[in-house]
């Protein structure tokens, strides 16, 4: 099986974006950049599904040389080899999926498994776009039955199965109100979600190796994609903050300002 | 000269900071409280790598530059210091195979240590030979193809749980460190007991043990270099070692300025967070500086070690400066937190603890000087 | 005239799902501030079944496309009908609310159309052809104004920002079509739907969230949520562990609510779990750690054990009856 996943670079999710006083911008200095999480956990199971079924996983990112470095994440966890797509200024969804529809086009993945939203724009479109512009399959929101405790999950066995002839994949995925399951045709796109699995920390050796991994270096010029967005985005602005709230010395005191200020009970 | 960490060195850092983060900072309380031993843990760390990083890419391991291995053990100890010292004590062990011994030994005794995890302890102190590894009282006889080693040693790191002994005994007293050899005790051989391990200060996490040879039997063959050249192969390991131990109390100390940083600023007394009395900003200051100054002077000292320098005075530098800074910062963080920090449900009385054994382990920060100055005066 | 093209959606049960009828009034103001007709679309087995409803909701047309193919939700059978239904329209805007269907949607309907989408939209600016919408990012750290330069222009709806379309608001015109059906290279196997007695959570007044906190014992929680009628939610710490359901997660990457009361109890309040509760009228928050950022954004702090403050708080408010 051969897998494409996406390994895009973002902020720490622990990190505290502030925006700029002008509002063109979030404030740079001092942020801590990672893999996407849901890119993260696609290239888990991307890892696992190669383990059982044999294949290759590569990784694609798109951004400027700094997102080699979640290029080499991926590839110390596990991943083969790396396509970067260089390219530095904003981009739309529009636009990635263009880029990610030429690379998925040259490397003909049996699956794309990409992150249902990157945790910068929470967007939630990427996947989505690539598998109509593909005119392939999709399943988002990947999941499982089994929760991240399970056995299953301790034997770090694929979520997303293939079918008994291995032309298809079972999905699972969460949605409003519970779980449905859908059988992709391979070739597939899928997008994950948090509860597919716990991804693998990178290991030294993993790292020590990943350094002579080959990346395959594109751009969007050569893969002939017009990438100017479709998004302005015009002005940043940070959320409005709550007024600071009190702390109450006991349950009667409490359900008193429910009952009595807040009139909610 | 580059004051900045490679793409990759950056990727180690964060993998083992991942794990002191994820892995061991949840559970560091309750092994320091109980005093067991983190064997968990320490398959996570086995699993990832993270042990046995000295050994050679060749020989199974990782294959770490000393630079390398430094970064890691920052976060390590950062961490929990009794966790990293487990995990550094099975380089400390194999460290004299790694230098002195023969293409055989290698294969045959680092080797097996990438099949599962496995521990190995260094033994060189004894109940009357700590500073003075000289004084050493433990022999070693030939007999035939074998040597037959009587003895005592104390303070064994990993000595409970350890498969494979690094041990220095002397084939001949009167030659004082001239008669000192090195040799390799596989598994549990007759004769070789066990103490129960002790209840220490800090760093309880970690194993200590006494260990009692009486007619143990090592054949020839896993003697390391040879007869009398065991002082000079513990002290080419220990110049190796100190910048890991160095970066231990590195590790404590960011751990410390850490904790005080965030205390400090929630922490009010008299109307405003402490962090705005002049007199904890300097406090905390002077935690901040003495870190990284800590951290400059290992990375040199490892550096050193990579160009195939010899280290032996700026590893005594960094590790003597380390360790005393340590116990600094982190009895600062404690009185930064006030009576809470002397209180088990704060984190920097642990931290307190934990600085004081650097002081002591792999040469005693007196030790550290005199080697200093016989350096300078060389 | 400009056309706002909005996607309603019909619950597995038959029902049109709430947060359609928030979707329904973002699209009427979208309608108003740039000058264009309100149309609806509903796609389905029996789209009729629930025309009556959608049409007082104060739309000028209500297109419904039945089909049996359509019978269970796919994006690759829906998005095409969709997407031919906006073109045969002429739409210039095409939205629905950012339900799981919306959002597994939208993004392929925008593909068919080559148009810039923009998710989880919180406001409308503007008037004419300069609207923009205004969207969180980084958990809602963060508020962009983006303007979309495609001439069709896609977006879902964080239903807590716009009130449910009330109904009875004229009578629009019902037109059934025949929606463009394509061949699914998807299949669906089947749903398995977490049943609760109590409210929807994305719908209830009152919600009641518990944490790590609880170490998986909803049992005080549960009997709260039913003494108040509230719907019970979670942090992601619970969910991944396996101590509720999924759909339960409150968050960036979960369920965005805005009840009247949120409650969390045992729940530090990382950015990721306030991204998806900040906006609720009122936050209680329980903790039994004094410094927890929940209580940043709480009206009322209790630092205390959640075990011994609900039932309390239970029989407490039982006595207000
Ligand atoms: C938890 C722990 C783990 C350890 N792990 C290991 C291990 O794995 N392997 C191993 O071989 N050893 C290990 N050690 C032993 C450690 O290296 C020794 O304790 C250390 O070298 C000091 O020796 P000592 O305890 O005999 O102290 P002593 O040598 O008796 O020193 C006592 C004091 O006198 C000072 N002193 C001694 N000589 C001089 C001098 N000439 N001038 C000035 N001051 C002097 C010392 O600095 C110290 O303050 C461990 C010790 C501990 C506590
Ligand atoms: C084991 C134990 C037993 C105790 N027994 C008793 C007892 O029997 N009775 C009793 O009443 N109390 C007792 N105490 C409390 C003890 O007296 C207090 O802990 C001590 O006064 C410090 O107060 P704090 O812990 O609130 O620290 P804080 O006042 O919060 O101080 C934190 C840090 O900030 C510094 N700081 C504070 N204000 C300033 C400033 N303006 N400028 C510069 N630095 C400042 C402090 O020096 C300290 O380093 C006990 C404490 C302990 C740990
Ligand atoms: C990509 C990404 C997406 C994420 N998305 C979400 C999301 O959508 N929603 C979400 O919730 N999280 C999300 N998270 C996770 C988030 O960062 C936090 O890890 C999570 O919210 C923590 O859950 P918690 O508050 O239950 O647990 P903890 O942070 O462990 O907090 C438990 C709290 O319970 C308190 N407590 C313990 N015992 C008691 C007791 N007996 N009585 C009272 N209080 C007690 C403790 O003081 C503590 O504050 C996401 C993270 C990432 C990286």
């Amino acid at each position: 099986m051969k897998i494409l996943v996406t390994a895009k670079r973002v902020e720490d999710p622990e990190s505290k974006i502030k925006v700029k006083p002008d509002g063109t911008g979030i404030v740079q200095e001092g942020l801590k950049y990672k893999i996407n999480p849901f890119d993260e956990i696609g290239v888990e199971e991307g890892l696992r599904l190669v383990a059982k079924h044999q294949g290759e996983v590569v990784v694609v990112s798109i951004g400027g040389k700094e997102v080699q470095e979640q290029l080499r994440h991926a590839l110390a966890m596990g991943a083969h080899r790396a396509v970067w797509v260089n390219h530095t200024g904003p981009l739309d969804q529009l636009a990635i999926a263009g880029l990610l529809q030429k690379v998925t086009e040259k490397e003909k993945p049996d699956l794309v498994i990409l992150g249902k939203q990157s945790i910068d724009d929470d967007q939630n479109q990427v996947g989505q776009y690539l598998a109509e512009f593909l005119g392939w399959g999709q399943a988002t929101f990947a999941s499982k039955v089994e929760s991240l405790e399970s056995e299953q999950e301790k034997n770090k066995v694929p979520a997303v199965t293939l079918t008994a002839d291995g032309k298809a994949v079972r999905v699972v995925r969460e949605v409003d109100n519970g779980l449905a399951t859908l059988e992709c045709q391979l070739p597939a796109v899928v997008t994950t979600d948090l509860r597919l699995n716990q991804p693998r920390y990178a290991s030294l050796p993993g790292i020590m190796k990943a350094k002579s991994k080959p990346i395959e270096e594109l751009t969007p010029a050569k893969l002939g994609v017009d990438v100017t967005p479709a998004i302005q985005v015009l002005k940043l602005s940070s959320p409005p903050a709550r007024k600071a709230g009190i702390k109450v010395p006991d349950v009667a005191a409490l359900v008193d300002k429910l009952h009595n200020e807040a009139k909610v009970v | 000269m580059e004051f900045q960490l490679t793409e990759d060195q950056r990727a180690l850092q964060q993998a083992a900071r991942k794990y002191a983060r994820e892995v061991v900072r949840p559970k560091a309380a309750h092994y320091d409280e109980t005093a067991t031993f983190p064997r968990d843990l320490l398959q996570t760390a086995f699993e990832l790598g993270l042990l046995n990083m000295a050994i050679p890419a060749e020989y199974g391991g990782v294959g770490l530059s000393h630079l390398d291995q430094t970064i890691v053990a920052e976060e390590l100890s950062w961490g929990c210091a009794g966790v990293a010292t487990s995990i550094i004590a099975n380089d400390l062990a194999n460290l004299p195979i790694i230098l002195h011994g023969t293409e055989e030994q290698k294969q045959r005794l680092l080797g097996h240590f990438a099949e599962r995890l496995k521990f190995a302890s260094f033994c060189l102190t004894e109940p009357e030979a700590g500073s003075d590894v000289a004084g050493m009282q433990t022999t070693a006889r030939r007999e035939g193809d074998e040597y037959v080693i009587n003895g005592a040693k104390c303070f064994i790191t990993n000595g409970g749980h350890a498969e494979q002994y690094t041990v220095f005994a002397t084939v001949d007293k009167a030659k004082k460190h001239k008669g000192i050899t090195c040799f390799v005790v596989e598994g549990r051989p007759k004769g070789l007991t066990v103490s129960k391990h002790e209840n220490k200060m800090g760093q309880r996490a970690s194993d200590t043990v006494s260990l009692t040879f009486e007619d143990v039997r090592v054949p020839v063959k896993n003697r390391i270099g040879e007869e009398g050249q065991g002082f000079a192969v513990a002290m080419a390991t220990l110049d190796n070692s100190r910048p890991l131990t160095a970066m231990f109390s590195v590790g404590i100390a960011r751990a410390a300025l850490e904790h005080s940083m965030e205390y400090s600023s929630q922490r009010k007394t008299f109307g405003k967070p402490i962090i705005e009395h002049q007199a904890i900003q300097f406090m905390i200051a002077d935690m901040a500086m003495n870190t990284h100054a800590a951290r400059m002077l290992t990375y040199e000292s490892a550096w050193l070690l990579d160009q195939g320098q010899r280290n032996t005075l700026q590893s005594s530098y960094a590790k003597c400066f380390a360790a005393d800074m340590a116990m600094k910062v982190a009895t600062d963080a404690v009185q930064v937190y006030g009576g809470y920090g002397y209180i088990k449900e704060y984190p920097v009385e642990k931290l307190m603890r934990d600085a004081k054994l650097i002081q002591v382990y792999e040469g005693t920060s007196q030790v550290q000087r005199l080697v200093i100055a016989r350096e300078l005066f060389k | 005239m400009p056309i706002v093209l909005i996607v309603a959606e019909q619950q597995p049960d038959g029902n049109l799902r709430k947060a359609s009828l928030n979707a329904i009034s973002a699209g009427k103001q979208l309608a108003d501030k740039a000058g264009a007709e309100l149309h609806l679309v509903l796609l389905g087995k029996e789209p009729a079944k629930v025309a009556d409803e959608l049409k007082g909701s104060g739309a000028k047309a209500v297109h419904l496309g039945a089909a049996a193919e359509l019978e269970h939700y796919l994006a690759e059978t829906y998005a095409p009908a969709i997407a031919a239904l906006a073109q045969e329209l002429k739409a210039d805007y095409v939205g629905m609310a950012s339900t799981a269907q919306g959002k597994d949607l939208m993004p392929r309907v925008a593909a068919r159309l080559k148009s810039a989408m923009a998710t989880d939209i919180t406001a409308i600016n503007g008037s004419g052809a300069d609207v923009t919408f205004t969207r969180p990012m980084w958990a809602g750290n963060v508020f962009a104004e983006v303007k979309l330069t495609t001439p069709v222009k896609v977006f879902t709806v964080r239903a807590t920002e716009f009130a449910a379309a009330a109904g009875g608001q004229g009578a629009a015109e019902v037109k059934t079509f025949a929606p463009k059906v394509e061949a699914s290279k998807t299949k669906f196997v089947e749903f398995k739907e977490v049943k609760s007695a109590r409210p929807e959570l994305t719908e209830a007044r009152v919600v009641i969230s518990g944490g790590r906190g609880t170490k998986g014992d909803f049992k005080e929680i549960e009997a709260l949520a039913d003494e108040l009628g509230a719907a019970v939610g979670a942090s992601r710490a619970v969910c991944d562990a396996g101590w509720v359901p999924n759909d339960l997660q409150v968050g960036q990457t979960g369920k965005v609510v805005a009840p009247a009361l949120y409650i969390a109890a045992g729940i530090s309040g990382a950015i990721q779990h306030l991204a998806g509760m900040k906006s609720s009228k009122t936050i209680v928050a329980i903790n039994k750690d004094a410094e927890a950022p929940i209580f940043q954004v709480a009206d009322y702090g209790i630092v205390a054990d959640l075990f011994k403050v609900l039932p309390e708080l239970r029989q407490e408010l039982a006595k207000l009856k």
